[in-house]
């Protein structure tokens, strides 16, 4: 157990890389940051950014197998960190697969812009993948609508 | 995902309602594909007006649209007043090659 911190919250999903879960992970991540008391447009930036992330997962990390994708989030103060992670082929160069309009698989009309979403739509974006290994996609954001208030 | 069609001299006319993502965007380019092939068309106008969310697979399946109406000498136009959805097109650049209209008519007045 840590120090208590009643600024601090966390949760966690698991869920398998099927398609049809990518609105179940967005909403959930979008319900727990509503106790941030968001704005309609961060919501939506946050949705989208999670969608991504996730659609990634499930097309490039498992390329449409089965594994399990996890995602993660935590609220301290008036940020939301959310990890989302797959345990399938990781990214060789992951610089080219951040570049705009990359895209490995152009054969599925994928517009390449994962990653230019989720740098947009959030405040910090890190990408950790080891070939083989996995993926984990770190965000975060600061929810404006709370410190406005402050 | 709700899709429905509607088919006004060459132009087919695709609205789209609800959530616009990699899950439901492969039934929505099947389904669009089917349309304009199936009945020799040549315009394509998607009406994004009720779209509730929409992430790159949604600039993916416009992409795609828009190279086919291409390849047959026609053209492909977007209906959208959502900001969120707008926010999306601005982003990926697709504002240069496909416009935007308020309401089917103007979409298909030009």
């Amino acid at each position: 157990m840590v120090e208590k911190n009643n600024n601090r919250n966390y949760m966690k999903i698991e869920f398998l890389s099927k398609s049809s879960n990518e609105a179940f992970a967005r909403v959930v991540v979008a319900a727990f940051a509503s106790q941030l008391d968001p704005t309609i447009e961060e919501l939506s930036d946050i949705k989208t950014a999670v969608s991504e992330a996730v659609t990634n997962a499930i097309i490039h990390g498992y390329e449409y197998g089965e594994g399990m994708v996890v995602v993660e989030a935590t609220i301290v103060d008036n940020r939301l960190d959310i990890i989302v992670e797959d345990f399938g082929k990781g990214i060789e160069d992951i610089s080219k697969a951040m570049e705009p309009f990359y895209t490995s698989k152009p054969d599925l009309e994928r517009s390449g812009m994962g990653f230019t979403v989720m740098e947009t739509f959030m405040d910090k974006l890190e990408v950790e993948s080891t070939v083989n290994k996995g993926t984990r996609v770190k965000m975060s954001k600061i929810f404006k609508s709370l410190s406005r208030k402050e | 995902m709700q899709l429905t069609t509607e088919i006004k001299k060459d132009y087919l006319i695709v609205k789209l309602k609800g959530e616009l993502d990699h899950h439901t965007s492969e039934e929505a380019r099947k389904k669009i594909d089917e349309h304009y092939f199936n009945n020799n068309l040549l315009n394509i106008i998607l009406d994004l007006r009720e779209l509730s969310f929409m992430d790159s697979s949604g600039i993916g399946l416009i992409m795609g649209r828009y190279k086919n109406c291409t390849n047959r000498n026609g053209e492909i136009s977007i209906v959208s007043t959502n900001t969120y959805v707008n926010r999306m097109l601005k982003m990926s650049g697709l504002l240069k090659l496909v416009k935007i209209y308020d309401s089917i008519e103007e979409a298909i007045r030009g």
